[in-house]
């Protein structure tokens, strides 16, 4: 095992890395922008060297300054976390190349399964499905309607440079596709200065879960099930459990399995996440791969809960060439876990609200953990994400993880920035949330429905 | 005095996607905001021609900030 480690991240998943390091007995070193100065991460790790400032540009998502740190501080080795440098090959070819030790994944897996259509090729050679769609943009409308025929519709018409959820629109027949090509393509050129369009099969009322794999130091690679992280607003996930409800039981093997086969076809070592969309209600369900996260995931103590591991600890066993810490093999889920992302945005329209935490008391007690990024008197700043903490509570059942979230949010509490603590607790209350039948589609259609007192 | 369109958040100005005297429909982008790592579309609510754009690409906005008038 290696002696440091430099987190190069900030806030809670600098944090949560710090935590295990220090239980292994590695020297930590943090980094940080002069906006997080104050930050329990900093005062948390054994050494802080100060980046720059708060953009990311010149601070956390410069790789030299990064690399710079790593030096000055003599670390060992280096953890990305999860955004930032995390899933970029170039730095972890660089942290390579200086000698050290990159807590992930090879630089060219990071490369090949970053690039949406080589990691769908490599992935429907491992005999993993695919949505249908153009895996390289079209040409013009009438290619548009020639492909869409093919594939089927409703179809999704994506611009190929698009991201953050921007950029995309359904057609439901030939002359929405019309409209939606012209729109959808406008849009890409005038904001991406791009205007090609890719298409795909569109599920109505899919699920999202994604399988945790590890690629052990020798070469064996296991998965430790799946999460479900349909709760979801502007496409981006607001709770993840595990495992999945409304899942068919031979369904989660089947992905458990491609899983595994996508992880050993790419030579995966370290954690990954492997996302793919379920459609069909239980009983007559199929699946098809989104794309794969080379790094850790927010949403990974829901599956260190249910299966009992640490999963930064195997992380950095793999890194080291280390084996890992128990025959991870005869692992058995244990329970139900679920995860709550606290941001700091309003709970209605989910608008963000940075802002000083004036008051911050959380939640405690048996199946219960809070991964925070802030304490009382710090400052939530524009400058990066809204995640403030994570709650997550594990129980025997399902229906237990729920009573037992209930009450941990009914402690939970935040004054100062805006926060979407409230917005848990109405959707503990939809139906469709509690009896865990719930799509991707649940958070708008909760938001399209008036709400009581509204 | 046409329908007058304001920020609804302390954001940065990410796009501009419009020009004045431009003739815009209900549910087109406008402007793009970003505050927090999201990038929050700002549409037009009606039909007409934009006849004030008082923001450019890099700008803050405060909550209450003009953003646009569409007549």
């Amino acid at each position: 095992m290696m002696e440091s480690l430099l987190v190069a991240n900030r806030g809670e998943i600098a944090r949560r890395i710090i935590r295990t390091a220090r239980r292994l007995g590695l020297r930590t070193i943090a980094v940080y922008s002069d906006a997080d100065a104050d930050l329990p991460f900093v005062r948390e790790a054994d050494e802080a060297v100060e980046l720059g400032p708060a953009a990311p540009a010149e601070s956390y998502r410069n790789a030299e300054k990064v690399l710079a740190a790593a030096r000055r501080t003599g670390a060992e080795a280096v953890h990305p976390g999860y955004g930032f440098l995390s899933e970029n090959a170039g730095f972890a070819r660089a942290v390579q190349e200086a000698g050290l030790v990159w807590v992930g994944p090879a630089p060219d897996v990071i490369e090949l399964m970053g690039d949406k259509i080589n990691a769908r090729n490599a992935v429907a050679a491992a005999g993993v499905p695919v949505a249908p769609g153009t895996p390289e943009p079209v040409a013009g409308e009438a290619a548009a309607l020639e492909a869409a025929a093919a594939i089927g519709y409703p179809l999704m018409v994506k611009a190929a440079a698009g991201g953050g959820g921007m950029g995309m629109a359904v057609a439901h027949d030939e002359d929405d596709l019309r409209k939606q090509y012209a729109a959808v393509s406008g849009f890409a050129e005038r904001l991406f200065g791009d205007p090609a369009i890719l298409l795909e099969r569109y599920y109505a009322g899919a699920r999202h879960v994604e399988v945790q794999i590890l690629g052990l130091a020798d070469g064996a690679v296991i998965a430790l099930g799946e999460r479900n992280c349909s709760v979801q607003r502007r496409n981006q996930k607001l709770v993840e459990e595990s495992p999945s409800p409304c899942l068919d039981p031979d369904l989660r093997e089947q992905m458990l399995t491609a899983a595994v086969q996508v992880g050993k076809a790419v030579g995966y070592r370290n954690a990954g996440t492997v996302e793919c969309l379920v459609y069909g209600e239980p009983g007559a369900q199929g699946f098809v791969f989104l794309e794969m996260n080379t790094r850790l995931q927010v949403e990974h103590p829901v599956t260190e809960a249910v299966w009992g591991v640490d999963l930064v600890e195997e992380q950095l066993r793999v890194a080291a060439g280390e084996p890992p810490s128990m025959d991870l093999t005869t692992l058995r889920p244990r329970g139900h876990a679920i995860e709550f992302r606290v941001n700091a945005e309003d709970p209605v329209r989910f608008l963000p609200g940075p802002g000083t935490i004036n008051a911050w008391n959380e939640p405690s007690g048996d199946g219960i953990r809070v991964d925070s990024a802030y304490g009382q008197g710090n400052r939530v700043t524009p400058a990066y994400d809204s995640l403030m903490a994570k709650l997550v509570v594990h129980a025997g059942t399902r229906e237990d993880a729920l009573a037992r979230a209930r009450d941990a949010l009914a402690t939970f509490t935040i004054a100062g920035p805006k926060q979407n603590l409230p917005f848990f607790t109405e959707l503990l209350d939809e139906p469709e949330f509690a009896d865990g039948s719930y799509s991707t589609a649940l958070v708008a259609r909760m938001r399209a429905t008036p709400r009581k007192g509204s | 005095m046409g329908q007058q369109i304001t920020s609804d958040l302390a954001a940065n100005v990410w796009k501009v996607l419009v020009s004045t005297g431009d003739s815009v429909a209900a549910g087109d982008t406008l402007v793009i905001l970003e505050s927090m790592k999201m990038e929050i579309p700002v549409e037009a609510e009606t039909s007409g021609v934009v006849t004030a754009l008082p923001v450019s690409e890099g700008d803050v906005l405060d909550e209450g900030d003009l953003i646009a008038e569409i007549s």
